[in-house]
């Protein structure tokens, strides 16, 4: 045990030695190094221990515990009170929470759409998408270009949003039909980076790198937010005062109702033959084959979906922000949802949203932590897959129930399969 | 006898690689036909190019008299024929019930009633476990569904690949007399293909043996059963 402790030592120090021992500092000319021996021993110090104390840990525990069964377990079943609570919270979080908090829930939500929106992709009918920012991009850069150009409201532009990106949707899925696994999230990153790289230089459309800005606002029937009051204001029609943080408020609603329904057709569409055909797809796609389903059709209207809901939110995220660019839509986004989805368990909608505010609300909240941040979100990531591989939420819920609602443990299937 | 399914001279390759060489073969209406042969003698490509998947490169494969060489894969099965197909291929996170509502090609739930109590008099087995998760069920039990899952759609030819690959011979006894039963009372057509050629010749009313992608021998499962050549390659040192 010592000398495994030890050996963990000489590691760390071998790793830690030029990280953490030498600072670089710009001085006036030249960069300098400075040594920092105590902080590298104090690193080495603590791997030593932490790992001593690890194995302690294991030891104490006697082999084979059925523990992974009874946080399943728990988890599962906290799962069914879970939702409801959550649901009530949310709803009410505008009333009782400061206006910081709300706009982080619109955050939140955002991530918590597009999760459930790559969970149709991804979770359900099992194809690995790495470019899903793309559609989120033709939803904000349509929106911003009908509004602009046409004159167009949110609410007509929302519905047209999600339309156009669900072609590029389709556009995309014909190529890559015949893909799977990795060469499939190959082909879809390659996808999410060339829109992007489309966007940042169709300068004469898309303003390039400078984006587009003033980018009208959503509306309430016509009724407008904004500080000053004033005609056809929402503040001015009930009669109170202007306040900023209303539109905080309504924005709240707005995404709440477009996340709400992103879940509800999910659910939907899970008990309707298409959803099934998903999962079956995910499963297996020589058996679908076989039965006679159109494995084409299936796939197709999968990435539509996805993209579909992805151009909502981007719609959304566009009116949100009155200001788009490129730098919205890097990779980094298609990784993070991607992400919630698969720390979320693939197919789990509460997961999803467990996940979302937990990599997306926590990464805020440590943002004091800046340095650190990326650090913290890649160890979680890690114990994550240690601790529940399958994700928050694992196992999957039968689409349709036959008197007895049984759930499905994952715990209990064979990893790596299905 | 008019033939449900007929193969003139199917050629299919993998790649560069020949899997089949011109292959004919009937399957009459009302009839148990199988198909015996080594391991990687086609069998299983043969079966997957009934459907089109992959497609035949030569020849022409007739249902009921359509050509439905070029047929994309899911109109050939929306013609009433199903298949069952090699190492079962259970969806193994979804439930019996829901694997068989796969085989129904999308149908609403509410109109497979009959269907289901069908699939439930064949295999009782599957009616006490509908909401258990298909890849937690027994070998045994795997295949009952996967053909209860083929006969969902109501198909006038089902394909059958290799139904006792890895089952206890009870187990075999078990599901070739459901397949029996089912000729005998609804007239089902059934290709079967089968490593466990003295159970299966004997089921059979006639059979085709495959040797490296071509038919070699024909005739009815007794006349093979009594050939000295089937006994040497397929019949001696297994089942007697
Ligand atoms: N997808 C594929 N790609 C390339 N070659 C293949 C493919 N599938 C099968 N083959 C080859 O085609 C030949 C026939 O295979 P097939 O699976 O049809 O045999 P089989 O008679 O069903 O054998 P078994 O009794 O073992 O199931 C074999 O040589 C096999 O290696
Ligand atoms: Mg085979």
């Amino acid at each position: 045990m010592l000398r495994d402790a030890a050996v963990s030592a000489v590691i760390a120090f071998g790793l830690f030695g030029a990280m953490i021992g030498l600072k670089t500092e710009v001085g006036v000319q030249t960069i300098e190094l400075t040594p920092r021996p105590y902080l590298v021993l104090a690193a080495v110090v603590l791997v030593f221990f932490g790992r001593l104390a690890l194995l302690a840990w294991k030891k104490s525990r006697p082999a084979g515990t059925p523990k992974r069964g009874r946080i399943t377990a728990v988890a599962n079943k906290a799962g069914r009170y879970l939702t409801p609570v959550v649901l009530v919270l949310t709803i009410t979080l505008p009333f009782y929470a400061e206006r910081y908090y709300v706009d982080l829930g619109v955050l939140v939500l955002t991530y918590v759409m597009l999760g459930w929106g790559l969970n149709i992709v991804v979770g359900l009918a099992g194809l690995l998408d790495l470019g899903y920012v793309a559609f989120y991009a033709v939803g904000a850069y349509s929106y911003a270009l009908i509004a602009q150009n046409f004159g167009l409201g949110f609410w007509t532009c929302l519905p047209l949003a999600g339309i156009l990106a669900a072609f590029w949707g389709v556009l995309l899925g014909f190529p890559v039909l015949r893909l799977r696994g990795d060469y499939l999230a190959i082909v879809t990153l390659a996808f999410g980076e060339i829109i992007r790289v489309v966007i940042l230089n169709w300068t004469s459309l898309t303003g390039g790198p400078n984006g587009l800005s003033g980018i009208p606002r959503p509306t309430l029937f016509g009724l407008v937010f904004n500080s000053s009051g004033g005609e056809g204001s929402f503040a001015e029609f009930f009669g109170i005062e202007p306040n900023i943080s209303q539109r905080g408020i309504f924005l709240f609603y707005v995404i709440l109702g477009l996340a709400l329904l992103t879940n509800w057709v999910s659910l939907r569409l899970r008990r309707l033959p298409l959803g099934r055909a998903w999962e079956a797809l995910r499963e297996d796609e020589i058996a679908c084959r076989a039965l006679g389903i159109d494995v084409t059709v299936t796939k197709l209207t999968a990435f539509a979906m996805g993209a579909c809901f992805a151009g909502f939110a981007g719609a959304f995220f566009a009116t949100r922000q009155a200001f788009i660019s490129p730098e919205s839509f890097t990779f980094i986004e298609s990784a993070i949802v991607l992400a919630i989805v698969v720390l979320g368990g693939l197919g789990s909608q509460i997961g999803v949203a467990l996940a979302a505010v937990v990599m997306i609300g926590g990464g805020e909240l440590f943002r004091d932590f800046q340095e650190y941040r990326m650090l913290i979100f890649g160890g979680a990531l890690v114990i994550m897959m240690v601790v529940r591989p399958r994700g928050l939420v694992s196992g999957r819920t039968p689409s349709v129930s036959l008197g007895d609602k049984r759930h499905i443990s994952a715990d209990m299937m064979t990893e790596g399969h299905g | 006898m008019s033939a449900v399914l007929s193969l003139r001279g199917v050629t299919t390759f993998y790649g560069a690689v020949q899997a089949l060489r011109g292959v004919d073969l009937d399957v009459n209406a009302g009839e148990i036909v199988t198909l015996i042969g080594a391991n990687g003698a086609g069998k299983s490509t043969l079966m997957m190019t009934i459907c089109g998947s992959p497609r035949a490169r030569d020849g022409e494969i007739l249902h009921e008299g359509t050509d439905i060489t070029t047929m994309p894969t899911h109109e050939i099965m929306r013609r009433g024929i199903a298949q069952s197909p090699e190492g079962r291929r259970i969806f193994s996170r979804m439930t019996v019930y829901e694997n068989l509502l796969m085989g129904a090609h999308g149908k609403p739930e509410a109109s497979l009633k009959n269907e289901m109590e069908q699939v439930f008099t064949l295999f009782p087995r599957l009616k006490e476990r509908l909401s258990q998760r298909g890849g937690t069920l027994s070998g045994g039990e795997q295949q009952m569904l996967a053909i209860g899952r083929a006969l969902m759609s109501k198909p006038s030819l089902l394909l059958l690949d290799e139904p006792s690959l890895g089952l206890a011979p009870l187990v075999v006894k078990l599901i070739f007399n459901a397949i029996r039963e089912l000729n005998r009372t609804t007239g089902l057509t059934v290709l079967l293909v089968e490593q466990n050629a003295f159970q299966a010749l004997r089921l059979a009313h006639r059979g085709y043996v495959l040797v490296n992608g071509a038919i070699t021998m024909a005739g009815t499962g007794a006349d093979l059963l009594a050939r000295p050549e089937i006994r040497a390659a397929y019949l001696e040192g297994g089942h007697g």
